[in-house]
């Protein structure tokens, strides 16, 4: 069994190694620049120096590698609708010193996943699989013991589930069984029209503040403004943050989660308010 | 909702920021005079309560905070995690366990 793995891991390994060391391939020829993004935790060798931004066809943005122009991991040119995203992703691709860690740039790789919808579904879709979240927001869930955690969860969600039944009309309400509360049909109508409204952009970045959260309703929180980043990973993290006030605290993974978690949620709502706030920034350009 | 910190703060924290991803020269980067073009412009005279100046300073607050994030996880990451994952052999020494060195010796299962 041992030997298995052993072969197995050497032949593993041995197939990765040179991908992982071969220089990017670049299709200079048409002057068109297709990163080979790698798994998420590889890092690049920094190919470039300058980054720069230019408009497009259709008004759209596109990021510049010295001449070259960026392209997304499924080889699509790299576009995004206004200036103010083309120049945070520029910023960091700008960011990277010696070696390129895709795993803290978060914008880009949201906007590759917006323009390359790996999956492959409609927003119908995307919708259900956001709300799908609804039935297990972290929320809902409450402890009866111990005690002291009965309170904390009751004094900071408390509030945040007032504040959204009231804000969208609905009825959620929180549960302490396994079960969780019983939603009704209509709230999760009320959510589906409200996202309706939506774009394809912002629901990438709604899907993925929730997926980061764990709680649709935090993430609502997020984006209507009610919430601020800080505060909204707080509540998310609100048991762990009591153990941690119990066990003491340690820096390689509490402290390392919570970061990464923030980054995430972070870029996930400027995305969310970046892509569907377009219309309006350029009715602002235009006025100008 | 938790105080957000005033415009100025927040503007003064998000060039802090790109001074430590770009060093002394963060002052020629596009986000550096978008940064300050967009503060500029949400600039207002009256004290009275404005929709797209809180939505603006919400927005801002969350650049602050992606950027000072990326930076705190990154800082975390190099310190705990930047040699990447251990070989077979030193995760192995790691219980006290040795990897078989050739066919038949300790350590080696049929």
């Amino acid at each position: 069994m041992l030997q298995g793995l052993c072969k197995f891991h050497r032949r593993f390994a041995g197939a990765l190694l040179p991908f992982a060391a071969r220089p990017l391939t670049l299709t200079s020829s048409a002057h068109v620049l297709r990163a080979n993004y790698g798994s998420a935790t590889a890092e690049r060798r920094k190919f470039y120096q300058d980054v720069s931004i230019s408009q497009g066809e259709g008004g759209l943005f596109e990021i510049n590698l010295d001449r070259r122009k960026l392209k997304t991991p499924g080889g699509k040119l790299f576009t995004v609708p206004n200036e103010a995203l083309a120049i945070a992703v520029a910023t960091e691709w700008d960011a990277q010193k010696d070696t390129l860690k895709f795993y803290t740039m978060h914008l880009t790789t949201l906007c590759n996943t917006a323009l390359d919808n790996p999956t492959q579904r409609n927003k119908d879709q995307m919708i259900s699989a956001a709300l799908k979240f609804l039935e297990t927001d972290t929320i809902c869930y409450r402890v009866e013991d111990p005690p002291g955690l009965v309170e904390l969860q009751k004094n900071e969600w408390d509030p945040v589930m007032d504040w959204i039944e009231k804000r969208y009309n609905v009825i959620i309400g929180s549960s302490s069984s396994i079960m969780g509360p019983q939603i009704p049909e209509e709230t999760k109508e009320t959510f589906r029209q409200h996202l309706e409204s939506y774009n394809l952009w912002s629901l990438t970045g709604l899907e993925y503040v929730i997926s980061q959260l764990k709680s649709v309703i935090l993430s609502f929180g997020l984006i209507d403004r009610h919430l601020t980043v800080e505060h909204a990973v707080l509540l998310s993290r609100l048991e762990e943050e009591y153990q941690i006030q119990h066990w003491g605290n340690v820096e390689w993974a509490h402290d390392y989660d919570m970061y990464e978690l923030r980054a995430r949620t972070a870029a996930g709502a400027l995305f969310v308010h970046l892509s569907s706030e377009s219309s309006t920034l350029k009715k602002k350009l235009l006025r100008d | 909702m938790a105080a957000l910190s005033s415009p100025l703060r927040i503007c003064r924290s998000i060039l802090k920021e790109l001074r430590y991803l770009k060093g002394p020269e963060y002052k020629g980067t596009m986000m550096y005079s978008y940064v300050l073009e967009q503060f500029r412009k949400n600039q207002v005279t009256s004290e009275r309560y404005c929709r797209a100046q809180r939505e603006a300073v919400h927005m801002s607050h969350t650049y602050q905070c992606l950027l000072e994030s990326t930076r705190h996880h990154l800082e975390l990451h190099n310190h705990y995690h930047g040699k990447g994952e251990r070989s077979t052999q030193e995760a192995a020494s790691l219980v006290g366990l040795r990897l078989p060195a050739q066919p038949g010796g300790k350590g080696w299962e049929d």
